[in-house]
């Protein structure tokens, strides 16, 4: 039995070590916000923060995660941070199919937490992990740029 | 009607011949079976299949397509909304259910796809919304005993102009339920007065896809639920010899092993517990007789059939007598690759299956398809099958597919919970239906002026039609999907000759996918407009623009993207910048692209500027956001992507050998839309259609010019 810190609340679980956390979050927890999208850690749709870093949760056994806490799409609402990531998202449309967008805004999220004015260069360095098969990337930079010109 | 709806508008024919209704006029009356219209028993105000009004004032708008993230539901949701007479605040979506009401006329049965959905609707959904607001204006003048004339709308309420007195819709739902249809056609507006159409809405769908709340098929919870994966035979048309499950079952979690004639399903209580257990079998194929096929299997075939017979599917004066007394001669072949659609969200499919009825929840461009497959799969009557069509992770063709459906109902028949399938990034990859390969031969001829003359094309690869909807074959064994971009083309060409060889691919079934004709086509006459130019020692602009003769759409959208893309000027050491034009789903586009070429051969795409004339635009952001996103799709086809066979199986099996443009190497897009009055032509797959001909004419410019696909792979 691990106890696992997610969005603020502790849970109970019972699930295999190497279980990888998205499927903890999706299938033991019911948080399906954060996305399968490759399973390998090459696409960024399960992006999740882990102790407010930007990580892979299909790539990362449930064990490693320890009491660090654990944050999903779900538990970003009352964050000041993405919730103008939220509006910058809105403002411009930037979502097609809308599947990688949760985890493409999670990497935003934590971008802009830890270097609130970045680079284009910095974006792009931060960004490149996430996949988007729609082709939404002018608008998720553009909305970037957009929260660091308006905090 | 203009050329390039020629594929379209016999696909039409041939549904009106297949039972084709009218949607809008859809009679009320009777239940029909399978609508949710009829599910609701408090009497509420359904016209037609599109619009519902309860007396509480939910206003509900059905959708005929599915989004997958081309805005579709915003886009007729406006369409609807703007006849009406509601704001878009005021309405909810659903999801059209699979029913007859739903057919795309364009496509002939009920399907997303091909770039029709906003040519098909634009009237209908009008229509469906003006329809229902004249029935309520009517109940509110027979209310007041008043002269309907003297009774106008507004964001859902009817008013009587010359008291003020004011009804809501839904305040008129039951006595508007009880008149009859309008017998004659209803007024549309004049554009001139849209609130909605031609004006910049955001998205419906955008904040539940922004806060995580949106649904799309994987989301799907039940009670009960049981997560299952799958492993199929690798070989195409393989089957299933024997499983070994005896370590699966010991995998903490794992529930059952299911087997059906070419694949293995293993359920757990979670999709950790589905994958260790699927990991832990021992299976034997029979591998059956496309083991041994490889790519090189499937190129030669194709560049064999350069040579020898093959069908005429267009012949235009006498191309190939131009072409022998033609001054300059060019010549070029051209390859293309199979390709997957590697969707965001994989495959899958949930789905529960009881005696009485079965309940599908699904994202799927053919829902009737995907419901009557299950129906044929569980026996049950199609009536007992319920489709709940869900918000879809990327479609781009592959959910045009409904097998995934079939296979999900062959496993989920054989236990008693809901089962949701959920294949691996792998088995999505590996298991997928492809675009086709194709090899394309042209022979151009110039006068002496540097004029082309003539054109003569071969067509060489499968006809997806031919599985797909054979009906629609054309007599003479012609794809006219093929015909898409060759038969029409921007340009005044004297004469023209093209021909077909069907070649079917061994070892894959092959698939729509983005742009489908389209995106193969233009790559190719592009491509060879741009050899044909630089034959004739002519700038590709120049060129271009001086053949756009009877185009001044194709004229004006090549001006308006050199101009706004500096066309002839200075690019730094290594760029290179190209064009392509081209008239496919109704809509003109011109591209201007930016390269840069490394010594060390990579290339990064700099730049990219659009010029679009798609018609009468129905939500204007949502156009540039199609072309935006169908660029980036069709680059990293262009660029990188590539299917390849050995023994029989597909090797790429994730993002890390299936390599998708990200965006540090996407590049900076404008789009400038040129104001039209002319009918809405579709805009969904002309971004990836442009992409690699624009790329390939950049390249090109660079000093070497690249005619097999993807541009950076090891056959270019």
């Amino acid at each position: 039995m691990l106890t696992l810190q997610v969005n603020g609340a502790a849970h109970q679980v019972d699930v295999p070590d190497d279980m990888p956390l998205l499927w903890v979050l999706r299938d033991v927890l019911g948080l399906p916000g954060t996305k399968f999208g490759c399973g390998i850690g090459e696409c960024g749709a399960c992006t999740v923060h882990v102790d407010g870093r930007a990580v892979r949760a299909c790539s990362l056994p449930v064990v490693l995660v320890g009491d660090r806490p654990v944050t999903t799409i779900e538990g970003l609402a009352d964050d000041q941070v993405a919730t103008e990531v939220s509006k910058a998202w809105l403002e411009i449309d930037v979502v097609q199919c809308g599947y990688c967008q949760p985890g493409q805004i999670m990497a935003a999220v934590a971008l802009l937490k830890s270097n609130l004015h970045p680079s284009d260069d910095e974006v792009d360095q931060a960004m490149a992990g996430n996949i988007c098969r729609c082709g939404t990337y002018r608008r998720i930079r553009a909305a970037i740029r957009n929260v660091a010109g308006a905090v | 009607m203009e050329i390039g709806r020629i594929a379209l508008s016999r696909r039409h024919a041939l549904a009106g011949a297949g039972g084709l209704l009218l949607a809008a006029m859809l009679p009320r009356g009777p239940a029909r079976a399978g609508t949710r219209i009829v599910e609701d028993q408090t009497g509420p105000f359904a016209p037609n299949a599109f619009v519902r009004i309860a007396p509480d004032d939910g206003i509900t708008l059905i959708l005929p397509n599915v989004e997958m993230g081309q805005g579709i539901y915003t886009g007729e949701a406006m369409l609807i909304a703007e006849e009406l007479d509601v704001g878009l605040e005021q309405i909810q979506i659903e999801a059209a259910p699979p029913d007859d009401a739903y057919v795309t006329k364009l496509i002939g049965i009920q399907a997303t796809g091909g770039s029709t959905s906003t040519i098909a609707t634009w009237t209908s959904l009008r229509e469906a919304g003006a329809v229902a607001r004249t029935l309520l204006v009517r109940a509110a003048a027979d209310r007041w005993q008043v002269d309907p004339a003297s009774c106008q709308t507004e964001a859902g309420m009817v008013r009587h102009v010359p008291t003020g007195r004011t009804l809501s819709y839904g305040e008129l739902a039951v006595e508007a339920a009880a008149l009859p249809l309008p017998a004659g056609p209803v007024a549309l507006r004049d554009p001139s007065t849209f609130r909605l159409i031609g004006h910049a809405q955001h998205r419906l769908d955008g904040p539940a896809k922004v806060d995580g709340t949106a649904v799309f098929g994987i989301d799907i919870q039940q009670p009960g639920m049981k997560i299952g994966t799958v492993a199929a035979c690798p070989v195409m048309g393989g089957v299933l010899l024997h499983v070994d499950d005896s370590a699966a079952r010991r995998v903490p979690g794992v529930r059952d092993v299911l087997t059906i004639g070419n694949a293995v399903c293993v359920v757990g209580d979670h999709y950790w517990a589905a994958r260790k257990g699927l990991e832990a079998l021992t299976i034997t194929w029979d591998e059956g007789v496309n083991a041994t096929v490889s790519t090189g299997t499937v190129y030669n075939q194709l560049h064999e059939a350069l040579q020898g017979p093959a069908v005429v599917a267009h012949a235009k004066g006498d191309a190939k007598g131009a072409i022998a007394r033609a001054a300059i001669r060019v010549e070029a072949v051209y390859q293309q690759p199979l390709l997957a659609h590697a969707t965001m969200e994989p495959i899958n499919c949930t789905i529960h299956v009881t005696p009485e009825r079965c309940d599908i929840w699904v994202g799927t461009q053919v829902p009737m398809r995907a419901r009557d497959s299950a129906a044929e799969v569980t026996g049950l009557p199609k009536e007992k099958v319920f489709l709940h069509n869900q918000y879809i992770g990327g479609g781009f063709g592959r959910r045009l597919e409904h097998e995934y459906v079939t296979q999900a109902a062959q496993f989920a028949r054989q236990v008693s919970y809901p089962l949701k399938i959920i294949w691996s990034r792998e088995e999505d990859l590996t298991l997928d239906r492809y675009r086709p390969a194709y090899v394309d031969r042209l022979v151009g001829g110039l006068d002496a002026h540097g004029n082309l003359v003539a054109l003569s094309h071969r067509i060489v690869g499968p006809a997806v039609v031919a599985r797909w909807a054979p009906e629609a074959l054309l007599p003479n064994g012609v794809d006219d999907d093929l015909l898409l971009a060759a038969v029409e083309t921007p340009y005044a060409i004297p004469a023209m000759f093209l021909d077909y060889a069907r070649r079917e691919a061994p070892g894959v079934v092959t698939a729509w996918w983005r742009g489908v004709g389209g995106t193969r086509g233009v790559f190719v006459i592009e491509s060879f407009i741009d050899e044909l130019a630089a034959a004739a020692k002519a700038d590709p602009v120049a060129f271009r623009r001086r053949m756009t003769g009877d185009h001044p759409r194709a004229r004006a959208v090549l001006d308006l993207a050199a101009e706004k893309a500096e066309w002839g000027s200075k690019l730094p050491p290594g760029g290179g910048r190209g064009v392509a034009l081209q008239y496919v789903f109704g809509s003109y586009l011109a591209t201007v692209m930016e390269v840069e070429m490394s010594d060390g051969g990579t290339v990064l795409v700099r730049r990219a500027v659009v010029a679009a004339d798609c018609g009468r635009v129905v939500n204007p952001d949502q156009v540039v956001a199609q072309i935006e996103g169908g660029l980036i799709f069709g680059l990293s086809a262009a660029l990188f992507n590539e299917v390849t066979l050995e023994n029989g199986r597909v090797r790429e099996k994730n993002f890390n050998t299936y390599r998708v443009l990200r965006m540090n190497e996407s590049p900076a897009i404008e789009v400038h839309l040129i104001d039209s009055a002319e009918d809405p032509g579709g805009i969904g797959e002309t971004g990836t259609a442009a992409a690699a001909a624009a790329a390939a004419n950049a390249m090109a410019a660079t000093g070497r010019r690249y005619r097999r696909l993807p541009l950076t792979g090891t056959q270019a």
